[in-house]
């Protein structure tokens, strides 16, 4: 039944048995977190042991420290997106060189940003733990925002011409149309992409809180260093509760925000059919379901239309810039100084840049040693390669087998997910025992390691792949008669080819970066070392030996860039050719 | 100066840059006055430049040459007077109804509780009443067409622009719609003065406007207006309504470059194979000799989806049109009578003699020792005569064309022209 919009109207904002349930879960959150905040500042000596303690009563309050740091980064990386994108999007010189920026940037092992930005920030606070603190927030910054931005840059460069026409015609002011029309066309994307980095972002908040430098450990209060505490001390008990209050901490993040999120998102989709099947959250369900909290909730986006009307009518007129490219200010003239100066001068930036890293490296490195580099950065890329291939082995006939079945894969789906947000760092140290136990040798039996966390990657784009293959193309198959190899050659595997490179790269990409955890581990005084480019940057990180992480870094950097580009770019341009279903 | 004038144009023209040739003309020396209480259509074939002619009244878009003014003014951006409804709605999907109507009013600075009021009066005005809460995937494609009309009446716009408003709905949608829009209109229901449209269904057109201006195509130019005095309600059957439309298919029929002699950047018509095989059979079923509106309303097909067809048949000299008719020639009927293949290889004589980009493909494909070139080296030679978004299309069109009449191959994979044995230059 439909009430009359009128009557809605007029029901008496009183708070209901909704708003009840929601509140204290509400701003139990925001307490909890405003609470851990204020123990970031307090003042800490660089190199001195923090007091941790492997009690059990004190699990829930790390588990806390570890979440805050990810909200924190999360509302970083936000702002980082936004005004980032924004930019790139609306600037055509700023665009030349933001985007291939960020794309070196995505391609940058997230903890070797870690092991070179510590030390600056903890030179930047000196006698105060939040310089180690905002460096393990920067880290995780750097896993998420690389990709939430381009996800907004490509939304606002795919903004349909009528939608932005219909905002011109109508005068919507630069404010308005950003929140009106440019933000909430983003936000499907955005959404999906922030929650895979989230995701992604347990693994690294785990693996920054216990990071050794110049030959200092320092342990922040939090699930990673009380993991690390337990590793040094052998206590396989403590390790088992900290994997237990993760999965709790992630059972709470799936329910009370990524779901949430990706069933309301859904409303911002831009085409207008309706789909099959909208997500949904019960937690989403009982916030729209508020009075109070959704008046609160729409607090902020009030206060900004009152400021902009205020603000027309102090200045008269509203500010109104047209935003079309036909009639935004004329370009530079193609004879202007800056016009024909600005790529040279860019080329001129760049080559100073290589000359400057190279000097900076070669002074402390021989030159032998960087071609070493580059066969460390090989054997890693073997290891990257051969597991990608054998999780695609394993997770395609399994992810095709569930997506065929559209019931199972609407439960196993999100299983998946979650088994991608857990951090897989925590289970290492059970690995270290194994392998210890049974002598195997390290520089195979470590390398699993690197694909644990990523390896869900792929199944869960592999599933999503077959429940899209359309039920003609099924019936097709089945009335030829196709079955077998046949069949998974002729239908299955060309139909989830695209699904599985999306979810391959991301799980090959996670692998690199997880190297440089992997390929180190340790029990207790037990050190299990691979030969790898990973291995080499932990090295160097903890001796605080900054040319040589550089060194690393560029090189795997480059590695990444090279795969992507020679790889997985050729077989994307592929997929988009011949294989797309539309 | 008439104070009955609402819209002026003068010598309003539009280029588009091309790099090597120059500049090359969208729209040219367009003069045209819209006067108060007058609905007047734009019509043409397409390619004509009559969405972009709407895009600069509008203010969205500013002419490269001459002016528009608004009761005096010029319009160089969009103004609070003239408003404008759109082919496919351009809804804003994350708003529900009353929010996609309150858009308008929000940025003239109108305060809450007014904007409210006056959505809701659109909203009501317009039909919409009961769906105010829903956003617009919930609609039907007539629901946000309505939309779309609330949000351009809210504001109570002296001039109303309609770029093919009702050309993404079905025929019985768009009728009511039309309907509910003229009775809004003749009722002076709503204080919009003026209506400036763009149609592509020549039917639609005489039902509603008041004056049609016909556009020539390549430049846009004025070629011909003509006044409707017919009553409202209109009837579709009356002879006096054939006559007119008869008259205006008459009209279109003269309208674009001459035929005799097109050269390598002509714009190629948009229309395959098979329906022009389809096009040329219902021709031969009136006897080798048509009325477009009859055969029009044969296929049930608009205007503007009819002339690219018969367009590409009077090129391949398969028909022959003048006077609002189309005959079927000698080659024309010899192709109907042809079997597959036989039709393939008339189909790709004609292609050959006929349009000079074939003729310089395949010469292009011969002189090379492998037959092979990139379809992007014609891409490029196409850009200097029109934007890259017409030669894209008109590689297209060129390439279906070329394939069904096996003059040659490509691959898509590698973007490769490929010569065949079958399609070598005779003489």
């Amino acid at each position: 039944m439909r009430i009359p919009y009128s009557a809605a109207l007029l029901v008496p904002r009183l708070p209901n048995r909704w708003d009840l349930l929601a509140m204290p879960l509400v701003f139990g959150v925001l307490f909890a977190l405003a609470w851990s905040a204020r123990q970031m500042a307090v003042p800490y000596q660089f190199g001195t042991p923090l007091p941790l303690s492997l009690d059990l009563v004190a699990l829930p309050y790390y588990a806390l420290r570890t979440t805050l740091r990810m909200v924190l980064a999360l509302g970083l990386s936000l702002a980082f997106t936004l005004a980032y994108g924004n930019l790139a999007a609306k600037s055509r010189r700023a665009e030349q060189i933001m985007i291939p920026v960020l794309d070196v940037l995505q391609s940058v092992p997230i903890l070797g940003f870690l092991s070179i930005t510590v030390l600056w920030f903890v030179q930047l606070f000196p006698g105060r733990l939040l310089g180690p603190e905002l460096a393990a927030i920067f880290a995780i910054f750097t896993s998420q925002a690389w990709n939430m931005t381009f996800s907004f840059y490509y939304s606002q460069k795919l903004l349909p011409s009528e939608l932005r026409q219909v905002a011109d015609l109508f005068r919507l002011g630069p404010w308005r149309r950003f929140w009106r029309l440019e933000v909430p066309h983003a936000v499907p994307g955005l959404v999906w992409n922030t929650m895979m980095s989230v995701s992604g972002g347990w693994f690294f908040v785990v693996a920054a809180e216990a990071i050794t430098v110049a030959d200092r450990t320092v342990l922040l209060p939090g699930v990673g260093s009380y993991i690390a505490l337990a590793i040094q001390k052998r206590n396989l008990a403590a390790i088992g509760w900290a994997v237990l209050t993760m999965l709790v901490v992630i059972v709470l993040y799936d329910q009370l925000a990524f779901r949430p999120l990706v069933a309301w998102a859904d409303k911002f989709r831009l085409e207008l059919s309706r789909a099959e099947e909208a997500p949904t959250s019960w937690f989403l369900n009982v916030l729209c379901r508020t009075r109070w909290l959704h008046a609160l909730a729409r607090l902020p986006a009030r206060s900004g239309t009152w400021l902009t009307l205020r603000l027309a009518r102090w200045h008269g007129a509203p500010h109104w810039q047209p935003s079309l490219p036909e009639l935004a200010r004329p370009r530079l003239p193609s004879g202007h100084w800056l016009e024909r100066l600005w790529t040279p001068l860019l080329a001129l930036a760049a080559a100073a840049s290589i000359v400057a890293l190279a000097h900076f490296v070669l002074e402390e490195a021989p030159l032998a040693e960087v071609g070493a580099v580059f066969l460390y950065g090989f054997c890693t890329l073997l290891r990257v390669a051969v597991l990608t291939l054998l999780a695609a082995l394993i997770w395609v006939p399994v992810g095709v087998w569930i997506g065929l079945r559209p019931r199972l894969a609407a439960r196993v789906q999100p299983v998946t997910l979650f088994l991608s947000a857990f951090p897989a760092n925590l289970l290492f140290p059970l690995a270290v025992i194994g392998i210890d136990r049974a002598h195997l040798n390290p520089e195979i039996w470590t390398s699993p390691l690197m694909i644990l966390g990523t390896q869900w990657y792929i199944l869960f784009n592999v599933i999503g792949g077959a429940a899209a293959l359309p039920n003609d193309l099924r019936e097709v198959a089945v009335s030829l008669g196709l079955r077998g190899w046949a069949l998974w050659q002729r239908v299955l595997l060309p139909a989830v080819f695209p699904a599985f490179l999306t979810g391959g790269l991301t799980a090959s990409g996670g692998a690199w970066n997880a190297s440089v955890v992997a390929e180190v581990v340790s029990w207790g005084d037990t050190t299990l070392r691979a030969t790898g480019i990973g291995a080499y940057i932990a090295q160097h990180t903890a001796h605080g030996d900054q040319a040589r992480v550089v060194l690393g870094i560029a090189v795997m950097s480059l590695y990444v860039v090279l795969i992507n580009r020679l790889f997985w770019k050729r077989l994307y341009d592929y997929a988009q050719r011949r294989l797309a279903l539309d | 100066m008439n104070d009955n004038v609402l819209l002026e144009l003068r010598s309003v023209g539009r280029r588009f840059h091309a790099p090597q040739r120059g500049d090359s003309l969208i729209l040219d020396g367009i003069d045209l006055d819209v006067h108060q209480g007058e609905i007047v259509a734009l019509v043409g074939r397409s390619g004509c430049g009559k969405s972009t002619l709407l895009r600069i009244v509008s203010g969205l878009m500013p002419p490269t040459n001459g002016t528009v003014r608004y009761r005096g003014q010029p319009v160089t951006r969009p103004v609070p007077g003239i408003s404008m409804v759109f082919q496919s709605f351009g809804l804003f999907p994350w708003l529900s109804v009353l929010e996609n109507v309150e858009l308008g009013l929000e940025a003239q600075g109108v305060a809450a509780a007014e904007r409210r009021q006056r959505a809701l009066q659109a909203i009501d005005m317009i039909g919409l009443d009961g769906f105010e809460s829903a956003y617009p995937r919930e609609l039907s494609g007539g629901m946000r067409q309505r939309v779309g009309f609330a949000r351009a009446l809210v504001v109570n716009p002296d001039v109303l622009l309609m770029d093919e408003p009702f050309s993404a709905l079905d025929v019985p949608t768009s009728e009511t719609l039309r309907n509910d829009l003229l009775t809004l209109w003749l009722e002076r229901q709503i204080p919009t003065r003026a209506i400036l449209m763009v149609s592509h269904s020549l039917e639609e057109v005489l039902l509603m406007a008041d004056r049609v201006v016909i556009l020539d195509s390549n430049p846009g130019r004025i070629k011909q207006e003509l006044p409707i005095t017919l009553r409202h309600p209109r009837d579709e059957a009356a002879p006096a309504f054939r006559q007119l439309l008869e008259r205006l298919y008459s009209i279109m029929t003269g309208v674009g470059s001459s035929l005799v002699a097109i050269g390598l950047g002509h714009p190629l018509p948009k229309a395959g194979a098979t329906q022009m095989t389809g096009v040329l059979g219902a021709i031969a079923a009136g006897g080798g000799e048509r009325s477009l509106a009859d055969l029009a309303d044969d296929l049930e097909m608009d205007a503007s989806d009819l002339f690219p067809i018969l367009e590409a048949l009077e090129l391949l000299d398969f028909a022959r049109l003048s006077e609002g008719h189309v005959q079927l020639t000698p080659h024309g009927r010899g192709l109907l009578d042809a079997d597959i293949q036989r039709r393939k290889a008339i189909f790709g004589e004609h292609l050959l003699r006929r349009v000079p980009l074939a003729r310089h493909i395949r010469r292009v494909l011969d002189e090379r020792p492998g037959q092979q070139a990139p379809r992007e080296r014609f891409l490029h030679e196409l850009e200097d005569y029109m934007s890259p978004a017409e030669a894209e299309r008109v590689m297209t069109a060129m390439i279906n064309w070329g394939r069904y009449a096996e003059i040659f191959e490509y691959d898509a994979g590698t973007g490769l022209l490929l010569g065949t044995d079958a399609g070598t230059l005779v003489g």
